[in-house]
């Protein structure tokens, strides 16, 4: 079928693969594992020979098919990525049928969706294979008809020769093409002239979605599968003592039940990466203690767990809850005081780029600022919960281990080979995954112990069938909706306790914050030393204490680092603005524009500023706000996170009995000069403020006994459609001359603090904890 | 375990499980209609949306046992996404990650039937069981507003 793949160097780093097909076509690919590497997760890009990836397939009938590389769990980059190839490659959108790629890096770089890096990651790269493929088919079309390549067009997927008035599809060209050396100089596109990118294209999956076709890993249904859940100690860490396994084994429609060991330790030292899992080990991945139950559909297994009887050793964490978690964070800030010497240390380097960074931070003299005559001082404490992703599609993942060899269908944010060949006591090398649409992410899909489970499950049912004589069958684990709740890796919490001071002329010159922190077992620090104000403020200093023992997973969440940080801090630059007496839109300008140093995390005042008087002139902030009727108000937040910037302003309504109407978000959005599918960027800045909405109303998870007392969405609501107004959120984009950055998680931060300043401006009530739910708040409707 | 009689989709179909499995799972793994998706199996989030009797039921909460009238899933609303509802989805690209989607429409397509020109209020209650998590619902319920209106912007 394919001919040896043409390996032609573009530059010291990439490679363009031509592969003839036959019958006519061809595939292209670009080899670039630099280009292509992602800034988090995941081992990095190859380093061994070229291997052919087929970014563009050019059939002879005149279509394309374009390779989705990354996972695709709701932000569009299904779309995105084969839209910026066909945009370069100057075919129309519908020539092209999009195919999602199963996990190999070694072919397509890193698979990653998180850290809202894929566009930052491959919009380059996309564009050179895109522009590859034009090259290769315009030298095809000027050795055919013996003329200059420059005085070739190409549209819709046809060259052009109009001196001649000569035309060629794509398609008839492609077996030439193939044969074509690379051009020495590629060009891309001008961006005036792109015709895919940056038009608002539905999603490529929509039709499936609206009919019902299986397009989900929940739906993954190989012949023969069985259907598992998994049970685990509803306690952190906790161990299987012993199981009634012969009694489940006789109810109806059970196939196997066991308790599911570990894998053996590997021969040689572990090669994979611990991922997900606790409470477990073996193999060099963790696999949790507990009882598989398989059966033949998931309703059967799952009604079998009413009947287990499981003597649990549930481990110190059994200790643990959320009121001594509290009562250990006023401890620390308690200690802190009384250890004034980190004001002392010098001021640690912002970390270039990332939103993390040293947990201390310390630059002036913050005390001397509280104590100086005239100066204004705000003292006040901060909380945040615990929060659960609840994608809506519950964990599950279907694996069939076979011969030594495992398939795989991994929902994954982070599909990952070697830890999950592992799992199934076989190394990545015999794994061949397939990756599938995700009911959402957030985050939550960074983990993937559902992968590792279903693996390990996968492997020991095969086991019980070989020695009864069976053939093995894939199996699909699927968490019920308690399982997510109650083994989630949790956004972290943090207890912030703020103490800032503005001089006689409302300038901000002193901002302190110490952070009672869970420590970071995830990604997602909750230390906000290099978040603003820093670097606008001459006497900062944050400092932090870690909450210990302290044994619940926790794990990045949209804007991990950011989103529950973000109500903190600019809350509190709101309680200061009031303290100065300015106007709170005004003060956050003010302070924006006297730098004092150098700001964290690559954060650009410029920017920030350029989103802030953005939502200002969309909101007509001042006069609006003006003219607002008691009980509404106007409150604003801004936020960079994930190369991104944010501002939202909002209109709340607070009526006497707390119910809060949330009338109207305005949000400017900064992320650099070109918005590659504005429908689904408008789409993913609306989710971002109404996931903010749950934040604030109702999300929290909270331990007692070293469990989780949330267990479904009646203790987790999420917000409603009729807490949303109609045309409830206005977008902007302000396209300001940076490369493309990602949309997945920016929305979210500022959103939240926007609508609490919202409710300070119309009630005079200021909030410091969420969720609102405990205050006596709730939706109006 | 007995035999169940069902019409799903205008199709009857016999079925042979416990008189206490959901609806849900007799049409997910049983019947293998995928569409209608698994949420949270207490009947909070809608995602199992199906019409019995052209009502929207959820079906992780009904039992198989009680389910005597006609049963339509989001497979049976159209095939080839020719229903209004289904349109309308697609030209507002309501979408993100998709998974609540049928749930939306199977309730959509009840209101519409019983109410052909509903106020956003009458929305907000028909759909007000229906969750959905990556917060598409400015678009949902412009969707819902298109397709009353026959497909053209209002």
């Amino acid at each position: 079928m394919k001919k040896t793949p043409n390996i032609k160097q573009l530059d010291r780093r990439s490679f363009l693969q031509v592969t003839a097909l036959a019958g006519g076509g061809m595939m292209i690919g670009l080899y670039a594992p630099k280009a292509l590497s992602q800034g988090r997760g995941g081992p990095g890009g190859p380093a061994a020979a070229p291997v052919p990836s087929n970014f563009i397939t050019i059939n002879p009938n005149n279509t394309f098919t374009v390779i989705a590389k990354n996972p695709e769990t709701g932000q569009g980059i299904r779309n995105a990525l084969p839209m910026i190839i066909a945009d370069e490659l100057d075919v129309d959108w519908n020539q092209v049928t999009v195919q999602q790629a199963d996990r190999d890096q070694a072919k397509y770089g890193q698979q990653i969706e998180g850290g809202s890096t894929a566009i930052p990651s491959n919009y380059t790269p996309m564009r050179q294979i895109g522009a590859a493929g034009r090259a290769l088919v315009l030298a095809a079309a000027a050795d055919n008809w013996s003329v200059p390549v420059t005085e070739l067009t190409t549209a819709s997927g046809v060259v052009r020769h109009a001196a001649s008035n000569r035309t060629a599809t794509y398609g008839s060209l492609a077996a030439k093409a193939a044969t074509m050396p690379v051009p020495a100089t590629i060009p891309l596109k001008d961006p005036k002239d792109f015709k895919i990118i940056g038009k608002p294209l539905p999603g490529v999956d929509n039709l499936a979605i609206v009919t019902g076709k299986p397009a989900f890993s929940v739906d993954v249904n190989p012949p023969g599968m069985l259907h598992a859940i998994f049970e685990k100690c509803p306690v952190f860490g906790g161990r299987v003592v012993n199981a009634n396994i012969d009694e489940i084994k006789k109810l109806p429609g059970i196939r196997h039940a066991f308790i599911v060991t570990p894998p053996a330790p590997p021969a040689a030292p572990a090669g994979a990466p611990a991922a997900g899992g606790r409470g477990g080990g073996g193999g060099g991945v963790n696999i949790p203690s507990g009882v598989a139950i398989v059966a033949d559909n998931w309703w059967l297994a799952q009604n079998a767990r009413k009947s287990l009887k499981i003597t649990w050793d549930e481990g110190a964490t059994a200790t643990q809850s959320t009121a001594g978690y509290t009562a250990m964070a006023k401890q620390l800030k308690a200690t802190a005081d009384q250890t004034p010497a980190a004001a002392a240390a010098p001021a640690a380097a912002p970390a270039p780029g990332g939103r993390g960074g040293p947990q201390i931070a310390a630059v002036g003299d913050v005390e001397a600022a509280f104590k100086a005559p005239g100066n204004k001082v705000v003292e006040q404490e901060y909380y945040f919960p615990l929060l659960a992703h609840a994608p809506l599609e519950p964990q599950n993942s279907t694996a069939h281990y076979q011969n030594g060899k495992l398939e795989i269908w991994s929902p994954s944010q982070i599909p990952q080979v070697d830890p999950v060949g592992a799992a199934a006591g076989t190394t990545g090398a015999n794994v061949t995954m397939h990756l599938v649409r995700a009911g959402g992410g957030f985050g939550r899909r960074l983990q993937s112990e559902y992968d590792l489970e279903v693996s390990r499950i996968a492997r020991l049912v095969a086991d019980e069938r070989a020695a009864a004589g069976q053939p093995s069958v894939p199996v699909k684990l699927l968490w019920s909706r308690e399982d997510d709740m109650h083994f989630d890796n949790y956004r972290p919490g943090a207890y912030h306790y703020f103490k800032g001071a503005v001089d006689a002329s409302g300038k901000l010159v002193a901002f302190k914050d110490f952070v009672g922190a869970f420590p970071n077992t995830g990604s997602g620090t909750p230390i906000p030393s290099n978040e603003f104000p820093r670097g606008f403020v001459p006497n900062f200093l944050v400092t932090s204490g870690n909450i210990t023992p302290f044994n619940v997973p926790t794990g990045a969440l949209r804007a991990p680092g950011t989103n529950g940080t973000t109500f903190a801090m600019q809350s509190i630059i709101d309680e200061l603005a009031i303290a100065a007496n300015k106007d709170p839109l005004q003060f956050r300008l003010d302070v924006l524009r006297s730098p004092e140093g150098a700001a964290g995390g690559g954060f650009s005042a410029a920017r920030a500023i350029g989103v802030v008087e953005k939502v200002r002139d969309m909101s007509n902030w001042a006069t609006r706000r003006a003219g607002l009727p008691r009980g509404t108000g106007m409150g604003v937040a801004f936020q960079f996170a994930h190369a991104g910037y944010v501002a939202y302003v909002v209109e709340v309504a607070v009526d006497n009995n707390k119910r809060i109407k949330i009338n109207k978000a305005w949000a400017a959005v900064d992320i650099g000069r070109q918005i590659v599918n504005p429908s689904m960027a408008k789409n993913l800045v609306e989710g971002g403020f109404i996931e903010g909405m749950s934040h604030i109303m109702h999300w929290e998870i909270t331990i007692d006994k070293g469990r989780v007392v949330q267990n479904n969405f009646t203790e987790f609501q999420p917000t409603r459609m009729q807490q949303v107004a109609r045309n409830l959120v206005e977008v902007e984009f302000v396209l300001s001359d940076n490369n493309p950055t990602g949309l997945g998680e920016p929305s979210l931060p500022p959103a939240v603090p926007a609508i609490t300043n919202a409710i300070f401006a119309a009630s005079g009530v200021r909030i410091r904890s969420l969720p609102l739910v405990h205050a006596g708040y709730s939706w109006a409707t | 375990m007995p035999n169940y009689r069902l019409t799903v989709n205008g199709r009857q179909q016999t079925v042979d499980v416990p008189a206490d499995m959901p609806l849900l799972w007799v049409l997910r793994d049983t019947l293998n209609l995928k569409g209608t998706k698994f949420g949270c199996g207490v009947g909070a989030c809608g995602a199992c949306t199906v019409h019995i009797n052209n009502e929207a039921r959820r079906s992780c909460v009904t039992q198989v046992s009680n389910v005597n009238q006609a049963i339509t899933t989001i497979e049976g609303l159209s095939n080839d996404g020719s229903h209004p509802l289904q349109r309308a989805w697609m030209e507002l690209d309501v979408p993100q990650c998709g998974y609540c989607q049928a749930g939306q429409l199977m309730s959509a397509a009840a209101l519409l039937r019983r109410t052909s020109r509903p106020s956003d209020a009458e929305i907000n209650t028909a759909m007000t069981g229906n969750v959905c998590r990556c917060g598409t619902y400015l678009r949902i319920r412009e969707a819902i507003h298109l397709a009353a209106n026959g497909g053209r912007r209002a």
